[in-house]
């Protein structure tokens, strides 16, 4: 266990970026690159961070970032591990940083191509559900019910689950996270890094802005996420699905805290009615459903033979 | 690519560049190319995967054709604006709707604004020849773009030629690896690319591309030179001529027709008339001073262009009346569309439109509208 003091000190992220005041992905970032060091490339597609690191010839970050295009990012990245490779160059960390519409939406024929070749990759998925940075449009990890600025009576469809999507890929690690559990983001970064092959981690990122929520509420509403279930908390190791702690005894629906607390303070969810509420603690239901199958042992791993 | 020492290759598959892609797989299975080979879902992903592993120091490859071309569109920009000497096989095959399968060149001037520079061949010599040539001129400090070789599919892909395969330390002592001086691996010094610019700077990175392309020009015909010299095959000039001594006609042709050009001049020449072949190598950057040159001897250019430009003309015949528009003394330029979507274009074609050049020489007539050959009459019901 490591704890948040324990890290090294050394930023990768210099003071001063252009994020908005309470910005889940900035404050994940930070803390992510103490982890990940000074031997990392950072490919970044276009998003938020491509705005927040500043403009030429000026940047935020002290480590080597590669911004490509929107649906690129996972197969640049394969293009500089293969470089990596034959260069002969080890010890270096290739993470994507990529939005959930990069990831669940525009890009996720080259993610899931990269992930089919076991490509030795950290992706990080920061999930703030929607088109952010061009000002708030629905994206395929839009939830149900949620206003934005192109779908006015709030979204009809329900997010696509990118974790469980992920997990038909047979790589080795996989995550779901969460800001205001530091401590178990940290865990799960840090051990991503010790699996040879493509790992993803799927990472709550409130957007104030977007979700039309006080900025001072960023870790509040993470916390809310997921106590009512909304961001269950997991890993899935070698194909072992396991939920971490805070969400281990939510497989008990009882023990959820009621989902309007989490949708109440955000003004994205303002205009959902007590019908559309039951069709989101339906929707939570169906997802837990799936996860409580997940956690029975016996599921075959394929790690090791491909 | 062989023989230039990639060292990654990301492709997918498209008719008619996969006999390229699988002879490649086939050289690294028999350890006769030392590479790595990432089998990516789509050429958007192709070209990405080239532009991390150049943008990481090494040279790498691709090859498509056609649609594949126009998936990977966004990223062609993307490796030229970051300045990465990619090289790319390219083998032209018609656009769909309708379906086709056979050659024309609209999949590559497609992308004539790009910033790739375009290699056009006639052979499946020239084929190889070029690569290796391409990889030079890309890589050259002076010039840091993206070259495409492009070649006529099924044509040129499909068919097979007696070819002379240098020897592999030739090619080293005219090909030294390729040894970018790498920001993106330097974890001292880091760097970040391709960020955010501001209007107060974004021109000057375009202004940036324009003089490479216009040093590409001379870096062409340096390289032309040196690989003349040391493996006897002549690529003297960005426009080599063939039979343009005393000639008042020129037929102008890129890839694969430029065989028949050549042959139509051959025939036209019995007949003694003035007529020569110019096939332009590159497309881009546009040879504009070697047409002006050249338009102090040819009164009249016959363009023959295997691709039309919707609502204009054929692009090679609009260049390269924009190339020659600031002469005191302008020549006859005329345009002939032919062989899209694989029609056969015959010698006879040729010779008809040359003789056509020659008789709005003699009349004086100038003609601004282009002409299609061989086509039939067409009615939009």
């Amino acid at each position: 266990m490591t704890w948040i003091k324990e890290l090294p000190k050394e930023e990768c992220i210099l003071p001063g970026t252009t994020s908005c005041i309470g910005c889940g992905a900035a404050l994940s970032l930070r803390l992510a690159l103490r982890i990940l060091g000074k031997r990392t490339i950072l490919i970044i597609p276009a998003n938020c961070t491509a705005i927040i690191q500043g403009s030429y010839p000026r940047t935020t970050f002290t480590i080597p970032v590669l911004n490509v295009a929107f649906a690129s990012s996972a197969a640049v990245a394969s293009g500089v591990l293969a470089a990596l490779r034959v260069r002969g160059i080890s010890n270096v960390n290739v993470v994507v940083w990529a939005g959930d519409g990069a990831t669940a939406d525009i890009g996720l024929s080259g993610l899931s191509s990269a992930a089919h070749r076991q490509e030795n990759m950290l992706y990080i998925c920061y999930d703030n559900e929607g088109y952010m940075n061009t000002g708030v449009q629905e994206s395929g990890a839009t939830p149900f019910g949620a206003l934005t600025a192109n779908s006015p009576g709030g979204k009809r469809f329900f997010k696509k689950n990118m974790p469980l999507i992920m997990n038909d890929h047979n790589i080795p690690y996989i995550a779901t996270a969460n800001i205001s559990y530091a401590q178990d983001f940290i865990m799960k970064v840090r051990k991503a890094l010790t699996y040879s092959g493509f790992k993803y981690i799927h990472l709550f990122s409130p957007c104030p802005p977007g979700w039309r929520l006080p900025a001072n509420e960023t870790v509040h509403i993470g916390r809310l996420a997921v106590e009512t279930g909304t961001w269950p908390l997991f890993e899935i190791e070698n194909g072992q699905f396991q939920l971490n702690a805070p969400s281990v005894n939510l497989l008990n629906k009882e023990k959820r805290k009621p989902i309007e607390e989490y949708l109440r303070i955000q003004e994205r969810y303002k205009q959902v009615t007590d019908e559309e509420i039951k069709i989101i603690e339906r929707w939570i239901d169906y997802e837990w459903a799936k996860y409580s199958e997940l956690q029975k042992p016996g599921i075959s791993q394929l790690q090791g033979q491909q | 690519m062989k023989l230039s020492k990639v060292k990654v290759v990301a492709a997918y598959p498209i008719t008619p560049q996969t006999s390229v892609i699988e002879k490649i797989s086939e050289f690294i299975a028999n350890g006769d190319m030392k590479a790595e080979y990432i089998k990516v879902e789509s050429e958007h992903s192709a070209m990405s995967a080239c532009i991390g592993a150049s943008a990481a120091g090494t040279r790498s490859f691709t090859a498509t054709s056609s649609q594949g071309l126009l998936y990977m569109h966004e990223m062609l920009h993307w490796a030229s604006g970051s300045r990465l000497p990619i090289v790319m096989a390219q083998a032209n095959r018609a656009i769909a709707p309708p379906w086709s399968i056979w050659t024309d060149h609209n999949d590559s001037i497609s992308q004539r604004d790009t910033g790739w520079i375009q290699f056009y061949c006639e052979s499946n010599q020239d084929i190889l020849d070029t690569i290796v040539q391409a990889y030079k001129i890309a890589e050259n400090t002076g010039v840091m773009l993206p070259a495409m070789v492009c070649y006529d599919g099924f044509e040129l892909s499909h068919t097979s030629m007696p070819i002379e395969i240098p020897n592999q330390r030739d090619v080293d002592n005219f090909l030294p690896p390729y040894n970018q001086k790498n920001a993106l691996l330097d974890f001292e010094k880091p760097s970040a690319h391709g960020t955010l610019v501001s209007p107060a700077l974004y021109m000057e990175f375009r202004l940036l591309i324009q003089k490479a392309m216009e040093n590409a020009k001379k870096v062409i015909d340096e390289t032309a030179l040196d690989f003349s010299r040391q493996f006897g095959r002549d690529y003297d000039s960005q426009v080599q001529c063939y039979r343009c001594r005393d000639i008042d006609a020129a037929i102008v042709s890129m890839g694969a027709i430029s065989s028949e050009a050549k042959e139509a001049v051959d025939t036209l020449r019995k007949e003694k008339l003035p007529v020569g072949s110019l096939k332009l190598r590159v497309f881009r950057p546009f040879p504009a001073e070697a047409f002006q040159e050249l338009a102090k001897r040819v009164k009249v250019f016959v363009v023959i262009d295997r691709d039309i430009s919707f609502g204009m003309e054929g692009a090679l015949f609009t260049e390269i009346k924009s190339a020659l528009y600031h002469l005191e003394e302008k020549p006859l330029v005329l345009g002939f569309v032919a062989g899209l979507g694989g029609r056969d274009v015959r010698v006879r074609d040729l010779t008809r439109a040359a003789r056509k050049g020659l008789d709005a020489l003699k009349k004086g007539t100038r003609y601004p509208k282009e002409e299609w050959i061989a086509t039939k009459e067409v009615v939009e019901e």
